[in-house]
């Protein structure tokens, strides 16, 4: 079964809806939609570092935008420029040296529309199981620091004050958020690893009236998204990652529609 | 008071930031089944202070204590809760602590917003959100009981009533509490001590009943009474808008912390409380 590349696709694709379902609440809860952005830019200059040093590609990806993240947190501690400001210089240039340094390699040939967009025709065995392995490692991180990080998303300094370590769950929670690029990178694309985060969450939050909830069914949208973009994807031949956004998209725009409102009225009710 | 073993204690804490002492010198303690309000005009370095208590930041000089049995519950402010994160005020109870439902409901109870338990946070208007806050603190039966400007935003009989339930809670959880007002004149009546700050302690004591001021008695009403106490500053020296201090000889100097060679009165200190 595996030896089919679509099956292969839409298996990784699952895998690692079901991870950026949760991780992409607190995304959006925490506003840290461009921060999601500078992380998926930076993957190019991963990608481009990985190739130089001809080591995997994956482990490269995650390893700078991890580097791109403590730069990030060192600048915003040492004050100037504001915390936006940051992030577009961070993502822009890590983009635009990872593209130029890709340019620069001459020996190397690579196709940038599947880096920026995604591409499943290239998700092998090998690969599957990095999405599995890694993203249920993320997954059950997640789980584990869930008490702490929600509490420090609520409010940090309350967080602080009864004994929790809001300090350490941010990290983790970085740390998390560099993994599941590095790994969802192969399919969504760079350019739109964040909509994936983000917009199943948003879906999820017309509906969902808990925390709890909200995440776990922004995960089975975000399945839902992967499955029917994928489709999408092998019968237009459109590329994967904006087809799984577009699919995600309508699945929105259907939660704005009245039925889906009066359903919720009904469960608060 | 075992003022021998009080749960934190500063000792000459000061904050520095950018160069600048946000707040020097201060000597703080509260004990056991006490309750100590601590007042100053904004960025007196009350919140500053109250982060070193709480240990969110640490003195850059001088010294934090704190009980090993030290279990604090927090009361902020207000706090923003962001449109996408659904978050019902019976969500909100165990953030930091499972609680069962029993212990939800007992806590909502307690501060008379069980109606709200349903609710969403950020639906809730100042005074909800202030009693939400206090049962959510106080779930978690802490020894010390942290409360910041907790009668902001609450109308005059409000705060009476608040106060009256803090008395309640710290009579029945015995524990600390630490209160920090912008009221510079009248404060809680219970409260055992009144430090005033102003990037240092200016002074301290205890509060005099509003009982004893006829003034003040036409002015809040009877129910008043019990409730809320006047203090009278003691200070030798005045804050001037500018920033600098004028002292009770006359002279002017560009700052006022400990260092800067005056000495405060602090005969108030030495009183015993009313109570």
């Amino acid at each position: 079964m595996l030896d089919d590349f679509f099956i292969r696709a839409l298996i990784a694709g699952f895998g690692i809806a079901l991870v950026t379902g949760p991780l992409g609440c607190f995304v959006v809860w925490r506003r840290l939609s461009y921060f999601g952005d500078t992380l998926a830019h930076s993957a190019v200059l991963g990608v481009s570092l990985g190739l130089f040093l001809a080591i995997n590609i994956t482990a490269a990806v995650f390893f700078v935008a991890l580097m791109i993240s403590i730069l990030l947190i060192f600048l915003q501690k040492s004050g100037g420029l504001a915390s936006d400001a940051l992030l577009g210089l961070l993502s822009h240039s890590s983009l635009a040296l990872g593209l130029v340094a890709i340019a620069f390699m001459s020996w190397v040939r690579i196709d940038l529309q599947a880096l920026l967009f995604g591409d499943i025709l290239s998700v092998s065995k090998f690969d599957v199981g990095i999405v599995w392995i890694g993203g249920l490692g993320v997954l059950s991180v997640l789980l584990f620091i869930w008490r702490q990080l929600f509490a420090a998303t609520v409010n940090e300094e309350l967080a602080h004050a009864e004994g929790m370590n809001p300090d350490r769950a941010n990290m983790i929670f970085m740390v998390l958020m560099a993994l599941i690029i590095a790994i969802s990178m192969k399919i969504v694309g760079v350019l739109l690893i964040t909509a994936l985060l983000i917009i199943p969450a948003a879906t999820a939050r017309r509906i969902a009236s808990s925390p709890e909830q909200m995440a776990v069914l922004s995960s089975f949208i975000g399945i839902v998204a992967v499955g029917g973009g994928l489709f999408s994807s092998l019968t237009w031949d459109t590329p994967s990652g904006p087809s799984i956004v577009v699919m995600a998209l309508v699945l929105f725009v259907l939660t704005l529609f009245p039925v889906v409102r009066l359903l919720r009225s009904r469960q608060e009710g | 008071m075992s003022d021998q073993n009080p749960l934190v204690s500063l000792k000459n804490a000061g904050v520095c930031r950018d160069g600048r002492w946000l707040v020097r010198g201060v000597d703080l303690s509260i004990a056991h089944s006490e309750i100590v309000t601590l007042i100053g005009p904004n960025g007196s370095g009350k919140s500053t202070t109250a982060k070193m208590v709480l240990d969110i930041i640490q003195p850059d000089e001088g010294s934090r204590k704190n009980r090993t049995d030290l279990h604090v519950g927090y009361v902020p402010q207000r706090i923003e809760v962001d449109w996408t994160l659904p978050l019902t005020v019976e969500r909100f109870m165990s953030i930091t602590v499972n609680l069962s439902a029993k212990e939800i409901d007992a806590n909502l109870e307690l501060t008379s917003v069980l109606h709200l338990k349903k609710a969403e946070i950020r639906n809730l208007s100042g005074g909800e959100l202030q009693r939400v806050l206090l049962a959510r603190a106080i779930a978690r039966k802490p020894n010390l009981l942290v409360l910041d400007e907790p009668v902001q935003g609450v109308d005059f009989s409000g705060e009476i009533l608040l106060y009256e339930l803090i008395g309640e809670i710290r009579d029945e959880l015995q524990c600390g509490i630490l209160l920090i007002s912008h009221d510079l004149h009248v404060v809680m009546a219970a409260t055992d001590r009144v430090i005033c700050l102003n990037g240092h302690v200016c002074c301290q004591g205890t509060p005099s009943a509003v009982a004893e001021s006829m003034e003040y008695k036409h002015l809040f009403g009877e129910r008043a009474l019990g409730a809320l106490a006047v203090y009278q500053h003691a200070h030798d020296h005045q804050h001037l808008p500018d920033g600098t201090v004028l002292h009770a000889d006359g002279s002017i100097t560009e700052h006022c912390h400990p260092e800067d060679g005056h000495h405060h009165d602090h005969e108030n200190q030495e009183e015993k409380p009313n109570a």
